[in-house]
């Protein structure tokens, strides 16, 4: 459905000049706005949820919160790194450019992406669990900090960038732009909710299993060693057992 | 309708990688399924504060 109105029910953005009377504008090259921007909000949706998932981390050590900050922080990546694609796909048609280093909005968003990239690779690090959840819980807050400034660089930096100001809070779209749009919004919130709840599933089936091989361990030991030897090996003595 | 190229790459790309991710994120979680015991598949017990 929203292939069809991006694609087809919507109009090419083509602007005629006041004075030349010349054709401007992105052309059919905005149609690529309908799947890059519900990106960008639903990564800051993902960075987010991480962030009070961390806070969770620290305040409750559960490992709920653990493993829901994990895994927005996966799928947050996956949706930063689309955003960068995708934005750069756009650029080239219509900025004339993939990729601009001077652009402030461009380098904060690579910044966050490499910072969630820089989290994931902590997270698989070996080491005392509880550490890792704690150290990555620090990085993910950091991290964070960046989506204010990816969000409001258009408008305090607005020389510094290609990228147009706000047109979202100044209701500058109207009409089927904006419906398609919404739409791309409920979709993408619709696919991160899933992609969450599933990645949640893998994180939480990850400690089941790991769990359930370390007792089986045990269980195996045990049964393969006499008692006496076992509870020696564990420290046990006779007259706690 | 122009730039199609870049129309056809974005969108395929972006789609490409979501549906990627959700199949291998599904086919991890049969996997991971079928090595634990069933009450251990779903997330509703309590694992106590430190997640004995």
């Amino acid at each position: 459905m929203l292939g069809v109105l991006a694609f087809v029910l919507t109009d090419a953005d083509v602007r005629i000049h006041p004075t030349t009377g010349e054709e401007f504008g992105q052309f059919d090259a905005v149609r690529l706005l309908y799947v890059h921007v519900p990106l960008a909000v639903m990564t800051y949706v993902a960075f987010g949820l991480c962030a009070v998932a961390s806070l969770g981390v620290l305040i409750r050590r559960t490992p709920w919160w653990d493993v829901t900050a994990h895994a927005a922080a996966e799928v947050g990546t996956v949706f930063c790194g689309l955003v960068l694609v995708t934005g750069s796909i756009w650029g080239r048609p219509v900025w004339n450019t993939w990729w601009e280093w001077g652009d402030v909005r461009l380098m904060t968003t690579l910044v966050l992406f490499l910072m969630f990239a820089g989290y994931l690779a902590l997270r698989r690090t070996t080491g005392d669990p509880r550490s890792v959840s704690r150290r990555a819980a620090v990085v993910a807050l950091v991290a964070v900090l960046d989506i204010p400034l990816v969000n409001r660089s258009v408008e305090w930096w607005e020389n510094r960038t290609l990228h147009q100001q706000s047109t979202l809070n100044d209701l500058k779209i109207e009409d089927l732009t904006l419906f398609t749009l919404m739409l791309g919004f409920l979709m993408m919130g619709m696919v991160l909710a899933w992609l969450l709840l599933h990645r949640f599933r893998v994180g939480w089936l990850e400690r089941a299993a790991l769990d359930h091989a370390v007792a089986a361990a045990i269980a195996e030991r045990r049964a393969e060693t006499p008692d006496a030897e076992v509870r020696r090996s564990v420290g046990e003595t006779e007259d706690r057992s | 309708m122009t730039h199609v190229g870049y129309l056809i790459a974005g969108w395929g790309i972006t789609l490409g990688t979501l549906g990627i991710y959700a199949f291998r994120l599904v086919r991890r979680g049969r996997n991971l399924s079928a090595r634990v015991p069933d009450a251990h598949r779903r997330w509703l017990e309590d694992q106590g504060p430190n997640g004995a």
